[in-house]
């Protein structure tokens, strides 16, 4: 085994703790992100024949992981563990979780295309201006996408690892380390996967509803519509900041050319000149710290699916409760009329014992007892999946309180770091314009 | 500066003496076309004006001598057409004024009439440009508010440049400008309309005859008029579409503070930072505003004059040519005919000194506007670039304010990390 799952053992087993398959037997609050550091480091493009025999070129990532020990004092950290996981395996890892664990909130992953209001604005900036904020090109392969998508999908991992009931999943260990396939195949997820999908997209109707949940599920609505419309005003609010900047290049040129037709001025138009040329040139890195922003904006609208999934399941077993329930009250009511002889309601037996006859005393009974029996499993039934929905409303909304925390915080930081690029953003400017009005001076 | 006629801005600036050639031109003995007579002595002159900075015009007060204003535009309504009318309000210590105020009013045709006979009288000085006489892009009404400021700002300057002008500030035109009540009359004097025809024509005629050759520093004078219009026309262009950006950027920031409330909404611990968010960004947008009001009202009117003083830049040095071309064909006309050759030597020395006049008058106004372009356009710059620093600085004290509301210390968190 390689030396990284020794060492993981043996940190465990420093805190009496035994690495289990099964989430709920891990002492709460142990968090893989302790032990481990995760980093998703670099991409690489490979070719390869895909399911259909057809040739590929697809983007693989690294993931290098690496025990989270405290470098002695002029030592170097160890040389970490890595391999190559490409994201249709992110896709599966995050599945698997979604099946395995219906009441946790699972991390999103970052967008699987290109979309088009990114391809959008690759293409106008182009058109417009002679700088060239991206290339054109804009595909998976596109390197500037390929770059988010590595970050977006360390974050993911990241999340995974610090999460106190994923962090634990003995799959996403593997996953890291080796050997993830065949287990994950084993678990026999897809299954659950398929049906779930099934369950999922079917419509119901719950009569009662836990209302925190339905509260919830507005929330999200409310969330995921506000924050795409952030994400479109932002994106447009900095197209049109680049156009600003950019425009002022056209001074730098002009008064380089100017300055050489004047005198007493030339000195002072020039410099001037390479101080708007600065400006023009800052909106660059300017507008790539604010994707960073986009980015943590981005995360949270995907996370408003993984919750109303959660919820979503909660509505799944919260209609088998009642459907369990109503059964159980149907057989009981038609239980109460054999045994009584009357029909309240409606049956075919019912309706051809009339016409053809009444049944023979045996075959009541036999009757009888069947349904007996059958209500005695439904009431089983009924026990237990309100036994199931009831821990299901309790861990769920332990983990919904503990992503509430997590967006308040992660989203008030997001806010703060964005108010800090803006201050960088007037640092700058000021510095410019200063810097061009000491040259103005000197015309 | 104790002249409340006179703007911060654009006038009250001063010409750079230190040149020694301006003086040289003052110190000829010459009477000019229109029969004015030459300020008093070059001394006199010098003690006017001083090198001086934007932030002394102040002190300027104390050796200008007439203070000029062009406001309260009216709209004048006649049976045939309707105009507007400025009041023009002259305040002066000068002793060709009988009296130390007057006012009158004065429609833009007039100022068109003004400066006219001075460009007449005075074929190779340079004569600040007027507005345009109506703007044909953005479709602007002749009686639209801004249009009409706009114009009301550039007559203010118009008549003021005049007014420091040494040579034109003294023409009886001006004054009679200045001074008439009914300026119809006296519209109605002096070499009229055919005798400009004809001066057109013999330019015409003497263009086409072509220039024998031109002076060396005219040469450099109109290469460098041919390169100022074109840079001044790409700076105002960039001007203008820097304006454009900034306003299209503004209007996409408007949407930013609603959809920030709208999240305030829906959240609890967040609502706040959210709701100080959107109030940062609204108040950005209007710092963007202002700013962009700024550079409409400061360096777009520059630019735009000195684009216009390029033409007729290119208008002088073209009077300049069609004079030394009149006598060029003249004196070929003496060198060739063999009869009255007195008369036409005196023609041809009449339109000799003619020559040297125009190019001595071109020469001495040349380095005055040159310095005066360099003044304008600096301060103008100044005034941009100070305003955007000044926007930057409004802007970081919004989001600084912002932080020490999340009890953030405004210093380099790059993490966002909360700092204890």
């Amino acid at each position: 085994s390689p030396p990284l799952y020794d060492h993981l053992f043996s940190c465990l087993s420093k805190e009496n703790l035994i690495p289990c398959p099964h989430p709920s037997m891990v002492e709460k609050g142990t968090n893989l992100l302790r032990k481990m550091e995760i980093n998703v480091v670099e991409a690489e493009k490979r070719t390869g024949k895909n399911t259909v025999n057809m040739q590929e070129t697809y983007t693989v990532y690294l993931i290098e992981t690496r025990p989270a020990e405290t470098v002695p004092e002029g030592g170097t950290p160890a040389t970490p563990d890595t391999l190559w996981r490409r994201y249709s395996e992110f896709e599966l890892l995050r599945t698997y979780l979604l099946v395995t664990y219906p009441y946790i909130v699972i991390p999103p992953l970052p967008e699987k295309r290109v979309s088009d209001a990114y391809l959008e604005g690759k293409v106008k900036n182009l058109y417009k201006f002679k700088f060239v904020w991206h290339k054109l090109s804009a595909d998976n392969l596109d390197p500037d996408f390929v770059e988010r998508r590595r970050g977006g999908l360390e974050n993911f991992l990241l999340r995974v690892a610090s999460h106190s009931v994923l962090s634990n999943d003995e799959i996403f260990f593997h996953f890291l380390t080796e050997g993830w396939r065949e287990r994950v195949l084993e678990t026999g997820f897809q299954d659950k996967a398929d049906s779930r999908l099934k369950s999922l997209s079917a419509m119901f109707r719950v009569k009662n509803p836990d209302k925190r949940f339905t509260a919830l599920k507005h929330y999200c609505d409310e969330l995921n519509t506000v924050i795409s419309q952030l994400l479109r005003v932002r994106a447009r609010v900095a197209d049109r900041l680049y156009g600003v900047y950019k425009v002022h290049g056209n001074y730098g040129r002009v008064f380089s050319e100017w300055s050489a037709i004047e005198k007493e001025m030339g000195d002072g138009l020039q410099s001037a000149g390479h101080h708007m040329d600065t400006y023009a040139a800052s909106i660059d890195d300017i507008l790539e710290e604010e994707e960073h922003y986009a980015d943590q904006l981005k995360e949270y609208l995907f996370y408003t699916d993984a919750v109303r999934s959660v919820c979503r399941k909660h509505e799944l077993i919260q209609y088998e409760l009642e459907m369990a329930a109503q059964d159980l009250t149907h057989k009981k009511q038609q239980k109460e009329e054999l045994a009584t002889g009357t029909v309240r309601v409606f049956s075919l037996k019912g309706m051809t014992s009339k016409l053809f006859g009444q049944e023979s005393q045996e075959q009541r009974e036999s009757r009888l007892a069947a349904l007996e029996q059958s209500i005695q499993e439904g009431e089983e039934a009924v026990k237990e999946k309100n036994t199931e929905c009831q821990e299901f409303v309790r861990t769920a909304w332990e983990d919904i309180e503990r992503f509430k925390e997590q967006k308040d915080k992660d989203l008030r930081e997001a806010l703060i770091s964005y108010a800090i690029m803006q201050i960088s953003m007037c640092k700058k400017g000021i510095q410019v314009w200063s810097n061009a009005k000491e040259c103005f001076n000197k015309m | 500066m104790s002249g409340q006629t006179v703007p911060a801005d654009f006038s009250g600036h001063m010409l750079d003496l230190d040149e020694d050639e301006d003086l040289e031109v003052f110190s000829k003995n010459t009477s000019l076309a229109d029969g004015s007579s030459m300020p008093n002595s070059p001394s006199s002159l010098v003690n006017q004006y001083r090198l001086e900075e934007d932030e002394e015009d102040q002190q300027y007060a104390s050796t200008k001598d007439i203070f000029i204003t062009v406001d309260n535009p009216e709209s004048h309504v006649t049976a045939i057409e309707t105009f507007i009318m400025y009041r023009v309000l002259t305040k002066t210590t000068r002793s060709e004024f009988d009296s130390s105020e007057y006012e009158v009013r004065r429609r833009y045709q007039d100022f068109l009439w003004l400066r006219g006979r001075l460009e007449e009288n005075h074929p190779t000085l340079i004569v600040h440009p007027l507005p345009e006489k109506f703007v044909m892009k953005g479709m602007v009404e002749r009686f639209n508010d801004d249009f009409i400021e706009t114009r009301r700002k550039a007559l203010h300057r118009f008549l003021n440049k005049i007014s420091e002008h040494p040579i034109l500030s003294c023409s009886p035109h001006f004054k009679v400008f200045l001074t008439a009540q009914e300026l119809t009359s006296h519209k109605k004097q002096g070499p009229g309309f055919l005798s400009r025809m004809g001066e057109t024509v013999r330019a015409v005629a003497n263009s086409v005859r072509g220039l024998r050759s031109r002076p060396e520093e005219f040469v450099v004078m109109q290469e460098y008029v041919e390169d100022f219009s074109n840079k001044v026309s790409s700076v105002d262009k960039v001007t203008q579409r820097i304006i454009k950006e900034q306003r299209e950027y503004v209007d996409e920031l408007k949407q930013y503070s609603p959809t920030y409330i709208q999240w305030a909404g829906s959240e609890e611990m967040l609502a706040e930072p959210l709701k100080g968010v959107a109030s940062c960004v609204e108040r950005c947008g209007k710092e963007t505003e202002d700013q962009i009001q700024h550079m409409s009202e400061v360096l777009v009117p520059a630019l735009h004059e000195y684009v216009l003083c390029a033409e007729t830049l290119k208008a002088v040095m073209r009077r300049r040519d069609n004079i030394q071309a009149e006598f060029e064909a003249k004196n070929e006309a003496l060198a060739s005919r063999k009869v009255d050759q007195e008369a036409l030597q005196e023609e041809v020395d009449a339109l000799a000194d003619r020559v040297e006049l125009a190019n001595n008058a071109l020469k001495g106004d040349w380095s005055r506007w040159q310095s005066s372009m360099r003044h304008d356009l600096r301060s103008a710059f100044i005034s941009t670039a100070e305003k955007n620093v000044e926007y930057y600085e409004k802007c970081l004290a919004v989001w600084e304010s912002f932080l020490l509301s999340q009890r953030v210390e405004p210093m380099e968190q790059r993490d966002g990390e909360d700092v204890s």
